[in-house]
């Protein structure tokens, strides 16, 4: 029983069927004509939109380091937290991601609105109102915040392995705090900051909500894009496929970038 | 001096991020009491959004689509990836690597891109089984849209959690233990059920968890692959793109303490297993 | 047609007749459903009752009194008066309707598309043709909305609501009332307009601001809409849909074109808002209700349809949503306030300035489709500094590589 192949075949079939051929299907949309002839048109005609492919990825990018830089001491202050502690701090870490991200969303916009209440708090100092809702900072602010857990869980995970002896032999020999992270924390984090950079870039480059709800519709992203073209205004099957396309080659490129720094255990620790 | 500079910082900080992690949820729980359908300004306590929100079918459909959707994608892509785990496990290095790299795909590739790819499968699905009704006297159901590509897309993206959760156990655990049963008289489905499952328990639990709060809480996957049905989330995308009402904070604070008595439950059970193995 | 006509004349008559002598009478014509919504008597609306039914209905949001505020809940009344369920959802711009439904991602029985995408979609059949035997009522559809160019035959779509584009602004945020579309393009309120959020409304507007008309006749003419629509980005602070009655409301901003009916609701929210048919002239729309094809219970639907035509029913719904019906017995029957609003009921004079949307060949649809996306791409000022800073990202991350690398060699080499 333990030995026998067969009994991964109901899933062999499954993922052929549910997981590969979508994705040729996919490819095979992105070559060809709505007639269904071959053509190159679609993934030529994706330069016009160059633009909004480099804003999805600058601000995905942006995002990342953002989240990188916050979550970073979160994951070592937690990490170096008494055992039954750390699983009580954990917890408030995660929780919020069990609620429903477009909730979540959906309360920035109230927070940020132009009425709204940080814009009303600001008016009683005396200040403001100060435009934040339908920029390109809100979309960042809007990705920072639904995966911030992305990233300090993949750092806590593995700061929590980093021995507190390794730390206190570097201040003994007299480092810095500034050596200390660069030295000593940074290179043995590795593994968890290359996964919580894919955790967190993947979902921002893709996102269609976030654009939508926090940046008014007129800082178009991929995601809001590849929408556009399947359940949206333009319908265009072939394009969208083509986008999709490009898209999922970048996120390979940018995984396969971050999985040299990773090693072996990158996704697989964390999940 | 400068020790305690820097612990303060830390609090300092720390509080920083948890209050940004949670100011939304404050705000949302704080305005689903709020009298006027204002969401800035607070202007008397009421309860009112919380009883339109029990009479709203709507949101009590979709809730209930959304439960039934993941209990059953949840239990048919445990099965189905555990025996898939255990199938790969007995594998050469070669194809085991093939079928994990494909797997990887719906982990990796964002969601958006599973969604579509899957929409197009059907498409392309119902266009195939309209053409053999119409040409080979084929008598299939032609709407395969709704609970069947429901169900399918969510046991797809549930799928690999599963595999992923249940094959580091089954390369951890030790063969010997299988292969005594089996010394000991056992045939290889005893060994397996008695001896094997229980190891695995573990493994197949957190992904049966998994699968659970990933399909209740996909959007994206949905949104490209529901037809006329609604999942909560979509019901909540299809809330928030009108006028808004309050429910939609009511429902967010019943979600949000339900998720918290859970985990609270949770771990008061756990601390009180572990003292009672303690003592 | 003459036969219809005739027998809806012997009805009103025996309404009518019915009304003046014996009102008592009268009451035994209808079933009294719930307080506010009693039907004709004179159809079997029970017909469906246990077989079990679920009718996919696929509307506007905010289309349909449903219970909310303290309306009537139409729908409810419907499942409780012939046992047939409803499942209703909604969708926010023709488009995506249509894209919904030409995937086949989709098995609606009712949907409620706009004039130019009826046409669209009786070309693509995409509409299964009415039974008007199931719908009686259709004959109180008034004579002007009956036979119009989309849907000559009136053998797919029943008028359902109808209505006119205009601006809604905010009076406290405006200097002067506007008057023109041109506002929407001035650098005065940069950040506070808000606009459609889907490409033939859009498209329309720019054209009326250009003197054009809003039914493009080349793709040259697409390109120069698009153009003025890329000018305007810099003033827009948001593309919404049903999204502006929480702005507009909410005083988010200071202009918007929207629908006649919903700036009606709009205004009673929030009184600082008024709503004006800027004087280049704009778009009339007739939305009707259409049965898509290969609807399972095309009977049923058809017996929506008629439920949704009864007149407590309109009355009920134009109540709520404010949008103009095209049954005169509901007009009658409405409050003085909508009756007579300049906004819902114009005169004529503003009427004469509209067009209808026509439906446009493929090849300009295709055209206006992607000039959508391009404008909605396009970015003026983005560009600039987006690519640079991108670049000096991408450096950084190379050099983080080889500082990695170095260090590692560094290791290495002890």
């Amino acid at each position: 029983m333990l030995k026998n192949k067969r009994l991964a075949s109901p899933y062999l079939v499954w993922m052929a069927a549910f997981i590969a051929a979508p994705l040729l299907i996919v490819v095979y949309f992105a070559f060809t004509t709505r007639a269904g002839r071959f053509t190159l048109d679609n993934l030529t005609g994706l330069g016009e939109y160059t633009a909004v492919f480099a804003r999805s990825l600058l601000l995905a990018a942006v995002a990342t380091v953002i989240c990188l830089l916050l979550a970073f001491p979160v994951g070592y202050y937690l990490s170096r937290l008494r055992a039954s502690k750390q699983h009580i701090m954990l917890m408030l870490v995660m929780l919020p991601m069990w609620m429903n991200f477009l909730l979540r969303t959906y309360a920035w916009m109230s927070l940020l609105e132009n009425n709204g209440i940080i814009n009303r708090l600001l008016g009683l100092v005396g200040l403001g109102p100060v435009p934040m809702i339908n920029t390109s900072g809100a979309v960042v602010l809007g990705m920072v915040y639904n995966y911030l857990p992305y990233m300090i869980l993949p750092l806590y995970t593995v700061m929590v392995k980093i021995d507190q002896s390794v730390i206190e032999a570097a201040e003994d020999l007299g480092a810095n705090l500034f050596q200390v992270v660069a030295n000593v924390l940074v290179p043995l984090s590795v593994p968890g900051i290359s996964t919580g950079i894919t955790m967190v870039f993947v979902p921002s480059v893709s996102t269609f909500i976030i654009s939508r709800m926090l940046g008014g519709g007129s800082n178009l992203l991929v995601g809001d894009l590849i929408e556009l073209q399947f359940l949206g205004n333009s319908y265009n099957y072939n394009l969208g496929s083509a986008m999709s396309l490009v898209l999922m080659v970048i996120v390979l490129l940018c995984m396969s970038l971050t999985n040299t720094f990773a090693g072996e255990d990158g996704l697989e620790g964390v999940m | 001096m400068k020790k305690a500079h820097f612990r303060a910082l830390q609090r300092v900080f720390l509080v920083f991020i948890f209050s940004f992690m949670y100011l939304p949820i404050a705000v949302m729980a704080v305005f689903s009491f709020n009298e006027s359908k204002s969401r800035t300004l607070f202007t008397g306590f009421t309860l009112d959004w919380y009883k339109s929100l029990f009479s709203n079918e709507m949101i009590l459909n979709a809730l209930w689509l959304s439960l039934v959707v993941a209990l059953v994608s949840a239990v048919a892509a445990t099965v189905m990836g555990t025996l898939a785990a255990i199938g790969i496990n007995a594998m050469g290095k070669g194809s085991q690597a093939v079928i994990n790299n494909i797997s990887y795909m719906p982990v990796v590739n964002p969601e958006i891109i599973t969604g579509v790819s899957l929409m197009l499968l059907f498409v392309v699905a119902k266009n195939g089984i309209g053409w053999a009704n119409a040409h080979l006297g084929w008598q299939l159901p032609e709407n395969i849209f709704g609970l069947p590509t429901l169900l399918i897309a969510h046991i797809s993206f549930c799928l690999p959690y599963v595999i992923f959760n249940v094959a580091p156990k089954l390369r951890q655990m030790d063969v010997r233990m299988y292969e005594a049963a089996l010394d000991l008289g056992c045939n290889p489905r005893q060994a397996f059920f008695k001896v094997v499952l229980p190891e695995l328990t573990p493994a197949i639990l957190s992904a049966f968890l998994i699968c659970l709060t990933y399909s209740i809480d996909d959007f994206i996957i949905s949104y490209f692959t529901c037809g006329t049905l609604q999942t909560l989330p979509i019901a909540i995308y299809s809330m928030t793109r009108k006028k808004v009402s309050p429910e939609i904070n009511a429902l967010s604070t019943i979600m949000f303490l339900v998720i918290l008595s859970i985990i609270l439950i949770s771990n008061y059970l756990d601390s009180r297993q572990k003292g009672a193995e303690r003592r | 047609m003459n036969l219809k006509k005739l027998l809806a004349l012997a009805l009103c008559a025996a309404l009518c007749a019915g009304l003046l002598a014996l009102p008592a009478a009268a009451e035994g014509d209808t079933i009294q459903v719930t307080e506010d919504i009693s039907v004709s008597a004179d159809y079997d609306w029970e017909r469906f009752r246990g077989a079990g039914i679920t009718l996919n209905v696929y509307n506007w949001g905010l289309y349909i009194s449903d219970g909310s505020d303290d309306s009537v809940d139409v729908l409810a009344a419907f499942e409780e008066l012939t046992g047939i369920e409803v499942n209703y959802t909604t969708f926010d711009t023709n488009e995506s309707l249509y894209a919904k439904l030409k995937s086949g991602g989709a098995d609606y029985d009712v949907v409620v598309p706009s004039d130019y995408m009826i046409g669209k979609m009786i070309a693509e059949g995409m509409l299964e043709p009415l039974d008007y035997s199931n719908i009686p009522n259709a004959a109180d559809i008034g004579e002007s909305y009956r036979g119009l160019d989309f849907d000559p035959e009136d053998a797919y779509s029943v008028p359902y609501t109808w209505g006119m584009v205009g601006l809604v602004y905010n009076t406290t945020m405006v200097e002067e009332a506007p008057t023109s579309w041109s506002a929407l393009w001035d650098e005065r309120y940069a950040g506070s307009v808000l606009m459609f959020n889907n490409s033939r409304d859009a498209f329309a507007i720019a054209a009326k601001k250009l003197g054009m008309s809003l039914n493009p006749s080349s793709t040259a003419d697409i390109d120069r809409i698009a153009q003025e629509l890329k000018a305007q980005k810099s003033v827009v602070q948001a593309y919404v849909m049903d999204e502006i009655f929480d702005k507009m409301e909410g005083g988010e901003a200071a202009l918007a074109p929207y629908y006649a009916g919903d700036a009606i609701t709009m205004i009673s929210e929030n009184p600082d808002l008024a709503f004006v048919f800027p004087s280049e002239g704009t778009n009339y729309f007739v939305d009707s209700l259409c049965i898509p094809a290969g609807s399972k219970n095309k009977e049923a639907a058809e017996m929506f349809i008629n439920y949704m035509c009864e007149r407590d029913v309109g009355v009920a719904n134009c109540d709520f949503i404010g949008y103009s019906t095209p049954i005169q017995t509901v007009w009658e029957q409405l409050d003085d306030e909508l009756k007579y609003s300049e906004i819902a009921y114009p005169s004529a004079e503003v009427l004469a300035n509209t067009e209808v949307f026509n439906v446009l060949p493929d090849e300009l649809n295709a055209a206006m489709d992607k000039a959508w996306s391009d404008m909605k791409s396009y970015d003026e000022n983005g560009n600039g500094w987006l690519i640079p800073v991108f670049l000096v990202l991408a450096l950084a991350v190379v050099v983080l590589l080889f500082w990695r690398r170095s260090v590692k060699k560094k290791r290495d080499d002890y």
